[in-house]
């Protein structure tokens, strides 16, 4: 429909409606989130340290947890990076298809990282309740298993859409942003085993 | 329960960031940006980097009532000061948090109320960034007197006194705005006096505080209680009296009665000054703070009677306040769009204003977008009204770039409120809230980002990639 007006306008009937990165809102409320939780992150890594500074021994009393359960968890999350980096590419392709494989590729990393990471509680070798020290190391566990478990979640939900009818332009933004929480979750897994298996070990 | 109004304080500083870096009217580049939200986008950031410091040390003391952790059990390896520590982390930079969003009040009212732009524009900007960060830097001085090591009192000290920079700066570019202009003392100009009075006696008790050595003799005493009443009675109530009266009339659209509001004014005033200013003499006497009663010996009776006396002056002003309040809406005189000729984009919608806020989006060419409007000023046009359709600049320069329809009214945000809610409630009393609640929330979050299959179509039909 034409409008016929005589006071001067600014045409934006033309701007697109599927946009990535920086023009989009979903980035940045992403970029946020993982700042609060890396906030969270660096807090309790900063108490994980101040109480080791009050204790002469670490692990206080305790065996440090098994380490290769950590190492191969590592191993995996960082080897997970591939899917992720190749759903972006794909979604920004605007590729439907390529998408939803790497996106299952992606939660059937996420499940093997969960049950590996029920392992690594396992290899704790101490109760949350032995002493500080326990309390800390599940506490920093806790914390990273809740944000896998939620972005296994998130990826789960994105593969139902990439397979529904609900699939639509808007979605391949949300796929690319969901891969920026992934490597966030890893970039933490790292941080947090060389803390968790290395700090027990050598300080 | 501090974890839960900390979620959501969190979930509001990223909607505020993302809506003030992405949705602004085109032409409103960071550098034109009204003060108010500036100060808004700052508080949002050390809202994220602050409040994840509380979540955490209160669900750490939750685990240790509820599942027998011993993050602060000394007799585990635990540690009490971890505590503090945490907990001021946050603590701190509340201050801030609560004292930012009144400063952006005074620098608004400033500019209105002197009838020309804000001096020092870029400055007062900085100066709100660099209060952002050097507020993380000072949380230890809450600590003092918990037997930290000398060099950290030192740190902190000269920390805390350098934080008296930005915020004495902001008060200079107010004062050669006022000198600058043509101030007109109306209504709500009486509460950005009382602003300055107030907020500069808290602040130059800050600067006594900080010094290690007052502070130990003073500690706990109510001469901290006079400082911390003075500041943020000061720096929040104050701007937030004025906040009230300045936008009261594009709420509601009627005027508040101006004279009830000046009683209101000096009862509170005058009610403030004498209980608050009486307790740094009680602190200096050395009556300690979170007592209820004490021996008539002591000689506090007269001066804790005068304070009383004072409280009774700041009742009564706000039972005028509310008084005046009710009045108003029913009574007050029509108060048109923009009463107070002031030059922000607010005003030059109908007070109140309608749910669509524009009928067009606005463009902009200043700082003060209705005083530096053109003649004949460009709106924007392409946007579909038959759907929620909104505009989306580009962060830094407010450049159109995008469209976005957004959701149509939905009930799942609702109940996945009121589900989150009765888990955090729940959290209280049992760690099993925590495990059987986290099923329903994640349910209701995903069904409030599914979408209806007709909205689905509909958008298909007008999706535009960006062009390669």
């Amino acid at each position: 429909m034409e409008r016929t007006t005589d006071i001067p306008v600014l045409d934006v009937s033309g701007l697109p409606t599927v946009v990535f990165r920086e023009p989009n809102p979903i980035f940045w409320g992403n970029l946020l989130y993982m700042l609060i939780e890396g906030a969270m992150f660096a807090m309790i890594f900063a108490s994980y340290f101040y109480l080791r500074t009050r204790s002469t021994e670490w692990p206080p009393g305790l065996a440090p947890p098994y380490l290769w359960y950590g190492v191969a968890n590592t191993i995996l999350f960082l080897t997970s990076v591939v899917p992720a980096r190749s759903i972006q590419l794909r979604a920004r392709a605007g590729d439907l298809a390529g998408s939803l494989t790497g996106l299952i590729g992606l939660a059937a990393f996420g499940l093997i990282c969960l049950v590996i990471r029920g392992f690594e509680f396992k290899g704790l070798n101490c109760r949350w309740d032995a002493n500080a020290y326990g309390s800390m190391v599940w506490a920093l566990l806790v914390l990273h298993t809740g944000h896998l478990l939620t972005e296994w979640i998130e990826t789960l939900v994105m593969v139902a859409f990439a397979s529904s009818r609900k699939m639509e332009g808007k979605r391949f933004p949300d796929f690319d942003v969901n891969s920026d929480y992934w490597y966030f979750v890893v970039g933490w897994a790292v941080i947090m085993n060389i803390v968790l298996y290395g700090t027990t070990r050598l300080l | 329960m501090i974890t839960f109004t900390e979620l959501s304080a969190l979930a509001v500083a990223v909607c505020l960031i993302v809506t003030i870096l992405k949705y602004r009217a085109p032409g409103m580049t960071l550098n034109r940006m009204p003060l108010l939200v500036w100060e808004k986008l700052v508080l949002s950031f050390m809202v994220i980097f602050a409040m994840p410091a509380v979540m955490l040390v209160s669900t750490m003391l939750l685990m240790d009532r509820t599942a027998n952790t011993h993050f602060f059990n000394p007799a585990e390896g635990g540690d009490v000061l971890l505590y503090q520590h945490l907990f001021w982390f946050f603590g701190h930079p509340d201050v801030y948090i609560i004292f930012l969003p009144g400063a952006a009040i005074i620098s608004t009212l400033v500019a209105t109320f002197s009838r020309r732009h804000i001096f020092g524009y870029p400055g007062i900007v900085v100066a709100t960034i660099a209060t952002g960060f050097l507020g993380f830097g000072v949380w230890v001085h809450h600590m003092f007197a918990t037997g930290i090591p000398q060099l950290s009192e030192s740190f902190f000290t000269a920390a805390t006194l350098m934080i008296v920079i930005p915020t004495a700066y902001q008060f200079f570019c107010w004062i050669a705005t006022l000198w600058n202009g043509k101030p007109q003392l109306r209504l709500p100009m009486l509460w950005v006096g009382g602003f300055f009075f107030v907020f500069m006696i808290g602040g130059l008790s800050g600067l006594m505080l900080a010094s290690v050595p007052v502070d130990l003799q003073v500690h706990d005493t109510f001469f901290v209680v006079a400082h911390f009443h003075y500041v943020l009675i000061g720096g929040a109530m104050f701007p937030m009296f004025a906040g009230i009266y300045y936008w009261f009339p594009k709420v509601v659209g009627r005027m508040a009665h101006e004279a009830l509001a000046k009683v209101h004014f000096w009862l509170f005033f005058i009610g403030f000054n004498l209980t608050f200013f009486t307790m740094h003499f009680l602190g200096l006497r050395g009556m300690p703070r979170r007592i209820y009663t004490y021996l008539p010996e002591m000689h506090w009776t007269g001066l804790n009677q005068i304070a009383t006396a004072g409280a009774g002056f700041m009742t009564l002003g706000i039972l005028v306040f509310l008084i005046n309040l009710f009045w108003s809406i029913k009574r007050g005189t029509i108060a048109g769009p923009n009463p107070w000729g002031a030059g922000s984009l607010e005003w030059s919608v109908p007070s109140p204003p309608p749910p669509y806020n524009f009928v067009h989006i606005p463009t902009v060419d200043g700082r003060e977008a209705i005083w530096d409007a053109p003649p004949n000023p460009v709106f924007v046009s392409g946007i579909r009204d038959e759907v929620r359709e909104v505009l989306l600049t580009n962060s830094l320069d407010a450049e159109p770039e995008a469209k976005e329809e957004q959701p149509a009214p939905s009930v799942w945000p609702f109940l996945t409120a009121v589900v989150v809610s009765a888990v955090l409630i729940g959290s209280i009393f049992t760690l099993k809230a925590v495990s059987y609640g986290a099923l329903p929330i994640a349910f209701s979050i995903i069904a409030w980002i599914w979408p209806k299959e007709h909205e689905v179509e509909e958008r298909r039909e007008h999706e535009k990639w960006r062009a390669a």
